[in-house]
């Protein structure tokens, strides 16, 4: 009886897909990773972004014979939504999507959703020179990563201002409402619920209240509306100053650099400390160009990779995922000329002449040194953003 | 064709009265719907899908008519007819790249008049570029529907025997336009209004055009739906399902509206016929629509001149009208990416429009030899997937192929296509195929000749005009799909279309300046062959260079 019994739980048990790689058995993980093909679906609207991507690629081959497709989004959403239509459809073992870079409300929705393969990002040798203590690599938007993402840049919001029409910089969001007021048109933000518009919604809220920390904790019915209200007083004051009166706005962040190169803005944001630098280097933005972050501080959080439950390829999925992670990756990433992103690395726990090469970065005319980024302040809990977002939508985003 | 429509609409249907399994949400329940309704931007957005579709294909159709009316058989008409075909190739979204970087207050207009006309050094901070109320996107598809509906008009005249019956309404003291408008109008309606429901179906959903040249407070319908369908929050699928049964709706709704306008615009015509006038401002209209034909070929013409030059460029600063120096580094930059991309868009292209060539051409010819007739329902049938909005029944359609082990690859994505060329090359052929005068066929047979030498040797020969549009038709077609390239494709398949696309959002002017162009390129060699092989294979053949 008890036999029949066992055979049967056997039978009714969920079989694994396939026999996961063991993460924390790296050479296995090699061997398994050769020859694999890896799909990493990632933003594809930044140039510069995209060759970097291929550069990994390129060293990835060499390395561990992994060959690496940069499938470019335009919303990292589809991807989810991509992940989800074959789980629907039962494609349990060899999905299209090998990688994704995601945080935040993507993260949080797969993560819940038992869209993702993990916990394995902790287990990657190279997680040993990352700085857990020091960044925020194990929250993603106050959310535990669990190991079931790995972070790969750090992201620090800052603003970007054409020099040669907006000579200072401003310390406070109150500031810049008075100076958008002043100087009506010349200011806008890119269209929640792009991920840098929704940004700036939050750093108004957590510059322009007295104690940010209710943030961190889910919102509530009873606290969201009080705790939102001077947000939206904000705007309403803002947005008849905003280019187009807010009637258009910008797509995304990189949207962003035509029009200050143009001249139809002075002032905008990015969350991305070195790109405005990069954007020089290219002459997408003219070379009068500087950043700066608020008295308080701006919002900061990490980039990361997860990897899908039902990839074919989760060996060479996490062979770039450490590689995303090693030195030479996040040297590279750092540099000014190529991205401009900030290192998840821990500079104490590196060799010398690792750390060496981070320390001759010159991190180019535009770009603030981690002393005078300053502090960085938390992201608030991803319940905060949906609903911002929403009522975004439905008080400026169907405005007439 | 009908197998994945229907199937992809079920697929939609089911969400949106509540039913999604996989997100753990069964139904049924109106809850969907209600969401939908309580959404604050759909009156606009629904406003917005209703006019630029009905302004788009009304405008776009009365440019041509009027054009071809007052013009066709002279040179400007040869003229203008060399120009427009080959602008027909240029995709929906290298054109609405194009015309925004050109009308934009930073774009290229602007800067060659300023600062010395407009006195601006800042570009003016004017809201024409995403418009509240849709005008420029609705431009911008006008000027890509008036090739498309001149092209499908020249395929159709050649059947209407247009030049005899201007000759027999001049001799009777018309003017040419009011004589073409009252003999040969309602005549080449009649074969040319399956490919205005087409027009007016797409122009009311379209997602790439909307993206970048319409307004996003709120966007139009469709580009909402895209966006529900890929929210993070599972559940927001279910509203987008409901916005797509609501727009399909819209679509139909505005089908029998335009049916009735068709009504309305018979009776008006033969009260007019009957008054027998004679058109007394038939040269001043023939003015005004050569005048908007050519301001149609211009905006696209500039446009493609603009993305060259974006793609050339280096530093350019508002208002030089031209870069500080022109620089290589872009297409080196971009330059392997788009020839991969290229690779695989014409792989698929050619693949998906030989196919559909094979099919329309076998389903013509059986109908032909067995005196088969396709009913007007057997018609409709066909052009389903065109007059279906892509957004509808798409993601119903994945899921569809997913479940059938069809994994994602080239192969699916050439099928998706499939379901959308072939009615675009069958729309283009069936009437100057079905046209042909039968009686040559008759005479081959009576020479001793088979059915298929008959086909072979004389039908297509004559034909050959028509089944080459038809075959670029369904290239430029393919070439410009990017709904079905990125849903069914599971974004392995990386087109020019989606390539460019995804930079949409970016805005890297430069890099969209090269990806547009190889996408223009993709298409345009198509035509351009379109029209010069007949014109060279029948240098001395007088009679047949127009099919």
């Amino acid at each position: 009886m008890m036999k029949h019994l066992a055979v049967l739980a056997a039978l009714l048990a969920p079989l694994p897909a396939l026999a996961d790689p063991d993460p924390a058995n790296w050479d296995t993980v090699k061997a398994e990773a050769e020859g694999q093909t890896v799909y990493w679906n990632a933003w594809g609207g930044s140039t510069t972004t995209n060759d970097f991507i291929a550069w990994v690629g390129d060293r990835v081959a060499e390395d561990y014979g992994v060959t690496l497709e940069h499938v470019k989004l335009t919303d990292t959403a589809d991807a989810v939504t991509r992940v989800l239509s074959e789980k629907q459809a039962g494609e349990n073992d060899d999905g299209a999507i090998d990688m994704i870079w995601i945080n935040g409300a993507n993260f949080a929705a797969m993560k819940e959703a038992d869209l993702l393969f993990g916990p394995y990002a902790e287990q990657l040798p190279n997680w040993s020179v990352v700085d857990a203590e020091g960044k925020t690599v194990q929250t993603d938007f106050t959310v535990p990563t669990e190991g079931y993402e790995s972070p790969w840049a750090m992201a620090q919001v800052v603003f970007v201002h054409d020099t040669a029409d907006m000579p200072d910089r401003l310390g406070s969001m109150q500031a810049l409402l008075e100076w958008a007021q002043a100087n009506p048109g010349r200011f806008s933000y890119p269209q929640p619920p792009d991920f840098l518009g929704t940004t700036f919604l939050k750093q108004v809220l957590v510059d322009i209240l007295p104690d940010p920390s209710v943030l961190e904790v889910a919102a509530t019915d009873e606290t969201y509306d009080a705790v939102t209200e001077p947000l939206w007083a904000y705007l309403d004051a803002l947005t008849p100053n905003l280019w187009r009166e807010g009637k258009a706005y910008p797509a995304t962040g990189t949207a962003m650099f035509p029009l200050i190169a143009d001249g139809e803005i002075d002032l905008s944001i990015s969350f991305s400390p070195g790109a405005a630098s990069t954007a020089i280097a290219n002459s997408e933005l003219p070379p009068t160009v500087r950043t700066f972050v608020l008295d308080k501080g701006t919002i900061g959080n990490a980039s990361f990779v997860a990897i899908p439950y039902n990839s074919g390829s989760k060996a060479g999925a996490m062979i770039v995922a450490n590689f995303l992670m090693s030195p030479e990756a996040q040297a590279r990433a750092q540099d000014p000329e190529i991205l401009g992103y900030g290192t998840v690395l821990n500079m104490d726990a590196l060799s010398d002449a690792d750390r060496a090469v981070f320390e001759g970065l010159d991190l180019g005319v535009a770009t603030l040194s981690p002393a005078e980024l300053g502090t960085v302040q938390a992201e608030p809990h991803p319940s905060w953003m949906t609903r911002i977002a929403d009522d975004w939508m439905t008080r400026y985003g169907v405005a007439q | 064709m009908l197998g994945p429509v229907v199937a992809g609409l079920w697929g939609t249907f089911l969400p949106a009265f509540g039913h999604l399994p996989a997100a753990g949400i069964t139904g049924p329940s109106l809850d969907p719907f209600r969401y939908l309704f309580d959404w604050a931007g759909l009156p606009r957005a629904m406003m917005l899908s209703i006019t630029t579709g009905l302004i788009a294909t009304g405008v776009s159709l009365l440019i041509v008519m009027l054009i071809t009316a007052g013009w066709s058989g002279t040179r400007p008409f040869r003229l203008l007819e060399r120009l427009l075909s080959p602008l027909l190739s240029v995709p929906h979204a290298a054109a609405a790249f194009g015309l925004a970087f050109l009308i934009a207050p930073s774009g290229w207009l602007s800067r060659l008049v300023s600062p010395g006309l407009t006195g601006w050094d800042r570009p003016p901070d004017l809201l024409i570029i995403q418009d509240s109320w849709g005008l420029t996107m609705t431009a911008g598809l006008i000027i890509k529907e008036v090739p498309f509906l001149l092209l499908i008009t020249l395929a159709a005249l050649g059947q209407a025997d247009a030049q005899r019956s201007v000759a027999i309404s001049q001799a009777l003291g018309y003017g040419r336009l009011t004589g073409w408008l009252k003999t040969v109008f309602p005549r080449v309606y009649a074969q040319i209004r399956p490919p205005i429901y087409v027009v007016l179906a797409y122009s009311m959903s379209v997602v790439d055009v909307a993206v970048i040249l319409g307004p996003n407070t709120p966007p139009s319908l469709s580009v909402q739906i895209v966006k529900w369908m890929s929210d993070p929050d599972l559940a927001m699928r279910l509203e987008g399902a409901a916005g797509a049964l609501l727009q399909l709706l819209l679509v139909i709704g505005a089908l029998v509206l335009w049916r009735l306008g068709e009504i309305a615009a018979g009776i008006i015509g033969r009260r007019w016929i009957m008054t027998g006038r004679r058109g007394r401002f038939d040269a001043v209209t023939a003015q005004i629509a050569l005048g908007l034909g050519a301001a149609c070929a211009l905006a696209v013409l500039l446009g493609v001149v603009v993305l060259t030059i974006w793609s050339f460029a280096g530093y350019w600063g508002f208002p030089d009208a031209l870069p500080d120096q022109l620089t290589w580094r872009n297409w080196m930059r971009h330059g392997p990416g788009t020839l991969e991309a290229l690779g695989e868009t014409a792989l698929i292209a050619s693949v998906v429009a030989l196919a559909a060539l094979i099919l329309t051409i076998g389903c013509l010819e059986a109908e032909y030899r067995y005196g088969l007739h396709i009913s007007q329902r057997g018609i409709w049938l066909l052009y389903l997937p065109l007059l279906i909005p892509q957004t509808a029944f798409l993601p119903g359609l994945q899921t569809l192929m997913l479940g059938l082990g069809a994994d994602v690859g080239r192969g699916p994505v050439m099928l998706a296509h499939l379901v959308f060329v072939l009615p675009y090359v069958f729309l283009s052929l069936a009437d100057p195929f079905r046209a042909w005068d039968t009686r040559m066929g008759t005479i081959a047979a009576a020479l001793r000749s088979s059915p298929n030498g008959v086909l072979w040797r004389v039908r297509l020969p004559m034909l050959l005009r028509p089944v080459l549009t038809a075959l670029a038709v369904g290239l430029a077609v393919s070439v410009g799909q990017y709904l079905p390239t990125l849903l069914i494709g599971g974004g392995r398949v990386a087109t020019l279309t989606t390539e460019a696309v995804a930079l949409a959002s970016g805005g890297d002017r430069r890099a969209i300046g090269v990806y547009g162009l190889m996408q223009t390129g993709a298409a345009l060699i198509p035509f351009a062959l379109a029209l010069l092989v007949p014109a060279m294979v029948w240098r001395n053949r007088k009679g047949l260079r127009h099919g």
